[in-house]
């Protein structure tokens, strides 16, 4: 990484710590994805964004605060990315995914609260985040009760806006979503100062549908039966989406698929022919977790398709781009937002309908059912999900893990089983 | 050509040596893993080289946790697939194998042979070998020897699912005068609790049950897990050799 520390030490950043984090970063960064064979060119641009993570898009956010404007932090695919855009402030995600912020979180929240949002806290609270630090206002949600206690937590330190997110999804709740949106545009509007109109709302609508479509057009490569990239880039390239500029983001990455596309006619596969083609569902890979994907793609398969929030979940359903009002505009965006099938709702059947949709959209041999370690909504959802994945005839394995390594080899273990099944599958 | 399978467990180490048409066990030997897979592994070979079998007159599969550490074989493959070949190898029809062993309990469902689903314990000793081997050491008896006990004990509860919390409990229950036979009553009763647990999770079919790993030998095991899960339990004296069957089955 470049020298940022002047700009690490102005943010108010704990530099020695951050010091340790970044001296494990690159070589993990390194192990996994560095020693694949035959990626894509144009990943060169997602190496790059990696290696500059805590520097480069720091550097344009406060760049873009010393103009004047705003930037807000976000923890949820549920929050409408639109809305900031179009007020000229820049949203940018910021769920924790390492194992070195969990402990931070732990001196104020319970131990058996999910890594994801003890690694949100500690980023925050321990300030070895710069993106943590940026965010001039953090958006919250109520998806879940951990998360709701930990934004009183973090409302102590930092300004929170709180989108309440209905738990059913009758036609009462779509409106309920809608006025949410509502407010939230207009704290969206007072903090930043600016006014949204039809006009730069459809615009931002448009920039977030046209990040959607890239991502859309970047998955479809992994329906072929030889996969032009490894489900482990594509992870990273899904987790950059979430705080990289979206209109580079976009263009970025459409130029991999271009790459992709003379891939496909050339018949060029990063993986040998036969390779067991993994799904993976259920709760969140926030970036640098990427333990999953290594190890199945250590162990003879691939993945091809994320049923998560780092994943389909984020960029299927477009928002409707014809309204030119802004209440048909917010109605379209409370349409598509959801349309998002998370476990916190109930009944949550749409989800089922999703999995099996999507093991047939990229033929997949077997699903691996991930639950983030007292994740107690997607754990018990769990059950139906496994249930109707089997009697559609499809193996599938429920896996609990957090983001320690300490289980690694377990994890392997219980993966190369489930790999070593699905070959013999066929002889049964 | 013979076929060799080498399992490497957290507590015990298993090999197996087949002739090439795999139809019987020419050789079998169990010894401590010790502290290291590695030296584990060259002892291995040196009994191998022994019996005159060499790298070139042989296929090697290693299997177990150690698996990784077993350099001169030619395939490594999971114990899960390899305890459901082995089990099936020895049980000759379609079962649920149950494996006990040092730091893990699998419940597998074989069919021909093949695995085709199981489950496994989560990061935790309930439900082990390890589990009763502590146990074992804490009312100061072998392993052998708190079956004996068990049997003639009576009910007691142990309800901490953490080895170290059941430590705890265990060692109140002396405290408080109770029976060892009862104790160790309550331990076996905690190992098959968990086990059906599992069992329960991955909803076999009618088949029967086979147990593998180290308890292989102890009927009282078997009846206990017949019992509480209402189906036959077989076992067989060569069950603990079922992931090193399974491996050196594995070698083609």
């Amino acid at each position: 990484m470049s020298d940022y520390r002047e700009m690490w030490k102005n943010l108010g950043m704990n530099l020695e710590l951050h010091d340790q984090l970044c001296q494990v970063l690159p070589e993990a960064f390194g192990d996994v994805y560095l020693t694949q064979d035959n990626r894509p060119e144009s990943m060169d641009y997602y190496n790059f964004v990696v290696s500059e993570i805590h520097g480069v898009r720091p550097a344009e956010l406060i760049e873009h605060q010393k103009k004047g404007g705003k930037v807000f932090g976000t923890f949820c695919v549920y929050v409408p990315d639109e809305i900031v855009f179009a007020a000229d402030a820049i949203a940018t995600g910021l769920c924790g995914g390492s194992q070195f912020w969990v402990s931070g979180g732990e001196k104020v929240l319970p131990a058996n609260t999910c890594p994801l949002i003890k690694a949100s806290v500690g980023a925050r609270l321990d300030r070895t985040c710069p993106f943590f630090r940026i965010a001039d206002m953090y958006v919250g949600e109520t998806t879940c009760d951990g998360k709701k206690k930990a934004w009183e937590i973090l409302s102590e330190d930092v300004p929170m806006h709180i989108m309440d997110i209905p738990q059913m999804k009758r036609p009462k709740d779509i409106d309920a979503w809608a006025d949410e949106i509502k407010i939230f545009m207009d704290k969206v509007e007072e903090f930043t100062g600016n006014k949204i109109t039809p006009e730069k709302l459809s615009a931002a609508i448009k920039l977030i549908n046209d990040k959607r479509r890239a991502l859309e057009r970047l998955y479809a490569f992994r329906k072929y039966e030889n996969l032009p990239i490894s489900g482990k880039d594509v992870l990273v390239i899904s987790q950059i989406a979430f705080y990289d500029d979206p209109a580079r983001f976009t263009l970025m990455t459409n130029k991999l698929c271009d790459e992709l596309e003379k891939r496909v006619k050339n018949n060029i596969s990063v993986f040998p022919a036969g390779t067991k083609r993994i799904m993976l569902t259920g709760t969140p890979l926030a970036v640098p977790n990427w333990k999953l994907h290594h190890i199945v793609e250590t162990s003879g398969a691939a993945v091809v398709v994320e049923e998560m929030c780092t994943g389909t979940r984020y960029f299927e359903n477009l928002v409707d781009e014809t309204k030119d009002t802004i209440e048909g505009q917010i109605n379209a965006l409370a349409d598509r937002y959801m349309k998002i099938n998370c476990a916190c709702f109930t009944p949550n059947d749409g989800r089922i309908k999703d999995i099996l949709r999507l093991a047939k959209e990229y033929d997949v041999d077997g699903i691996i059912d991930v639950n983030l370690k007292f994740c107690g909504l997607y754990d018990t959802e769990g059950y139906k999900v496994e249930k109707a994945v089997k009697e559609a005839g499809i193996p599938v394995l429920g896996i609990e893990t957090d983001y320690t390594d300490q289980d690694a080899e377990q994890l392997r273990t219980r993966i190369g089983a489930f790999v070593e099944m699905l070959g013999n599958k066929q002889y049964i | 050509m013979y076929c060799v399978g080498i399992d490497i467990g957290s507590t015990a180490a298993k090999v197996i040596v087949m002739p090439e048409d795999c139809q019987d066990v020419l050789y079998h030997l169990l010894m401590p893993t010790g502290w290291s897979s590695k030296e584990t592994a060259f002892s291995i070979k040196k009994w191998l080289n022994e019996r005159n079998i060499t790298f070139d007159n042989s296929h090697i599969t290693a299997t177990g946790y150690g698996r990784v550490s077993v350099p001169y074989a030619n395939k490594v493959v999971t114990e899960i697939t390899c305890h459901g070949r082995g089990a099936y190898y020895l049980n000759k029809k379609n079962c649920t194998v149950i494996d006990i062993g040092g730091q893990d309990t699998k419940i597998i469902s074989v069919e021909k042979g093949m695995v085709t689903n199981f489950i496994m314990n989560d990061k935790c000793s309930a439900g082990t070998g390890r589990f009763l081997e502590i146990m074992a050491n804490t009312l100061g008896v072998s392993l052998t020897e708190i079956f004996d006990l068990a049997e003639k004990g009576n009910e007691v509860v142990i309800s901490s699912m953490c080895t170290v919390f059941a430590e705890s409990e265990v060692i109140s229950l002396i405290g408080n005068g109770s029976p060892k036979e009862d104790i160790a009553w309550g331990v076996v009763n905690s190992i098959v609790n968990k086990v059906c647990t599992l069992s329960a999770k991955l909803s076999p079919g009618d088949d029967s049950f086979f147990l593998t790993g180290g308890f292989c030998d102890s009927t009282y095991m078997c009846e206990q897990l017949s019992k509480k899960l209402k189906m036959n339990v077989e076992s067989s004296h060569m069950a603990r050799y079922a992931g090193a069957i399974g491996a050196a089955l594995s070698t083609k």
